[in-house]
């Protein structure tokens, strides 16, 4: 079939901006997210990486541009998702929270439940299928939310700011996750701005400053050599926004 | 079109209620003796007697009380929680007036309410021809509109709630606008279930729209708080009583389940 060939990447943001309290939050980004890889929106509190990732998704409408996706989606899967900061879990149990996202997508109740035993395990979440999501640390709920995305097979993954609830090995143990992913094909966009995380994570980084992308290189030369002084000034550890 | 039982005149104030001896002995003491000299042993005694011993007449009395009450709140928990789901999520001119009239309906008198139904359902009202005054499905739909208002607005401010909270997620996966509703009200549920409570209780309390709508017939239309207004003031004041221990177990067991789902759903909401 049609939708099983054709990738909905490159993803392509033709000059979006957006407006809100008569200032324009997003201004005037264009970008080309092509498959593979893991692209890293930093930037500091306020600079619009949130509104970003949520044009990019389709949870808010540009006020002016077009999110252009190279090959619409057929039918009610999206074939991309998102997992945000803070965990949104539903009032069920663990495995009812990926089989409801998955009803959500059309998918019939058979292969549902294979799915859904399928990313538990993946996540390591097969113990705790029948209890309640919300009784989870923070850590196993970022887990089941990624492991609630990654059921829905996309294509790209967007998370904003995955890890800034979380500690140390918890964060590290959803980049080992994320790496996995990456591994398997998955393309991912994420918010962060734990730069140690950026710099293990990212293949490219998108530097906002002000709703404005300022900088966008490889990480490498991103993290080496910062080509503007907010750049510069952000990885010095003296913010500005 | 149902041939009723429509009193003429006033439903007769004389009937007399009860077939156990010591109720008869009771009432006719009462009436006899003066309000200071009420042996209060006695009639306590003869109230658990009715209780206890499942008088015919008596449970049949609960038994419309319940089937009333029950069916208005099913009716309205139909209506009200998809209205109410409905409520929360439409974003339309006027939208806040609606939710004060809303809020402020829940406090509507059961009097007010079974006047409006007694004025539609009279002979001479737009549904007289149906033929429904003085029955059980009148006070149902009395008793419908008390309860519906605590349905909708209950709701509404439950899926409200929910949905600030779930709406990326919900969006996210492809569920926008009235396709939430759904998930809003199965993890609502508690909450819910905590609302219909409340208008099971507010409808089984009230007096005052059974009591216009219904006609307080014997053995018709007669439920447990009509009759102990008419018992009290007939002088059989076991027979009001023992409705009254009903009446008080019914509310204990009605905030016992509210507690206990509330529990539950705190367990689920982590
Ligand atoms: N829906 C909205 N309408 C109007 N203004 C908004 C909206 N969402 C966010 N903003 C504003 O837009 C700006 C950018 O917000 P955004 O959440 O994208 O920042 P961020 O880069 O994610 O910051 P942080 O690192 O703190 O998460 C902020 O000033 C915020 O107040
Ligand atoms: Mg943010």
């Amino acid at each position: 079939m049609m939708r099983d060939v054709t990738s909905i990447l490159p993803l392509s943001l033709e000059s979006i901006s957006f407006r809100g309290e008569g200032r324009k939050l997003v201004d005037a980004v264009s970008l080309v997210v092509p498959a593979g890889g893991v692209t890293v929106l930093l930037g500091p509190n306020g600079a619009g990486k949130s509104l970003m990732l949520r044009l990019c998704h389709g949870l808010l409408t540009p006020s002016e541009g077009r999110v252009r996706w190279a090959a619409s989606a057929t039918g009610r899967a999206k074939r991309h998702a998102m997992v945000f900061q803070k965990p949104i879990m539903l009032r069920r149990s663990v495995e009812a929270n990926i089989d409801h996202a998955l009803a959500a997508a059309g998918v019939a109740r058979m292969e549902r439940r294979e799915r859904a035993q399928a990313a538990l395990g993946r996540f390591g979440l097969s113990e705790r299928a029948t209890q309640p999501a919300r009784l989870l640390s923070g850590g196993e709920q970022q887990r089941l939310a990624i492991a609630r995305a990654w059921s829905l097979r996309p294509e790209l993954l967007f998370l904003d700011e995955p890890t800034s609830q979380l500690d140390p090995a918890a964060t590290r143990q959803i980049e080992e996750l994320l790496t996995g992913l990456v591994a398997e094909g998955i393309t991912v966009l994420m918010s962060t701005h734990d730069l140690g995380q950026a710099k293990r994570l990212a293949d490219r980084v998108l530097f906002l400053h002000r709703g404005r992308l300022i900088e966008d290189s490889l990480a490498e030369y991103f993290f080496a050599e910062p080509q503007t002084m907010e750049a510069s000034a952000f990885l010095a550890g003296d913010l500005i926004w | 079109m149902p041939r009723q039982r429509r009193p003429l005149d006033h439903p007769s104030r004389r009937d007399s209620f009860g077939s156990a001896p010591e109720d008869e002995g009771c009432a006719s003491k009462l009436t006899q003796s003066g309000v200071g000299q009420v042996d209060f042993a006695a009639i306590f005694k003869a109230a658990f007697a009715l209780v206890v011993g499942l008088d015919p007449g008596f449970l049949a009395i609960v038994g419309l009380s319940l089937r009333v009450t029950l069916s208005a709140v099913l009716i309205a928990g139909l209506i009200g929680l998809p209205l109410g789901a409905a409520l929360a999520l439409a974003r339309f001119p006027g939208r806040s007036v609606v939710i004060v009239c809303l809020n402020a309906l829940m406090g509507l008198p059961p009097v007010v309410a079974g006047l409006f139904v007694f004025l539609l359902l009279s002979r001479s009202g737009p549904l007289g021809p149906l033929g429904l005054l003085f029955t059980p499905t009148a006070m149902i739909a009395a008793q419908v509109i008390l309860v519906l208002p605590i349905v909708i607005a209950l709701t509404r401010q439950t899926v409200e709630d929910l949905w600030s909270e779930y709406r990326d997620h919900l969006r996210s996966v492809g569920l926008e606008g009235m396709r939430a509703i759904p998930t809003l009200l199965f993890d609502g549920r508690f909450a819910l279930a905590t609302a219909l409570l409340a208008g099971f209780g507010r409808a089984s309390a009230e007096v005052g729209a059974v009591l216009i709508v219904g006609g307080n017939i014997a053995g018709y239309t007669r439920t447990m708080t009509t009759t102990i207004t008419l018992e009290t003031s007939k002088g059989d004041l076991p027979l009001a009583l023992g409705l009254g221990l009903v009446l008080i177990a019914l509310t204990l067991a009605i905030n016992a389940v509210a507690f206990g789902a509330s529990r539950i759903g705190a367990r689920y909401a982590g």
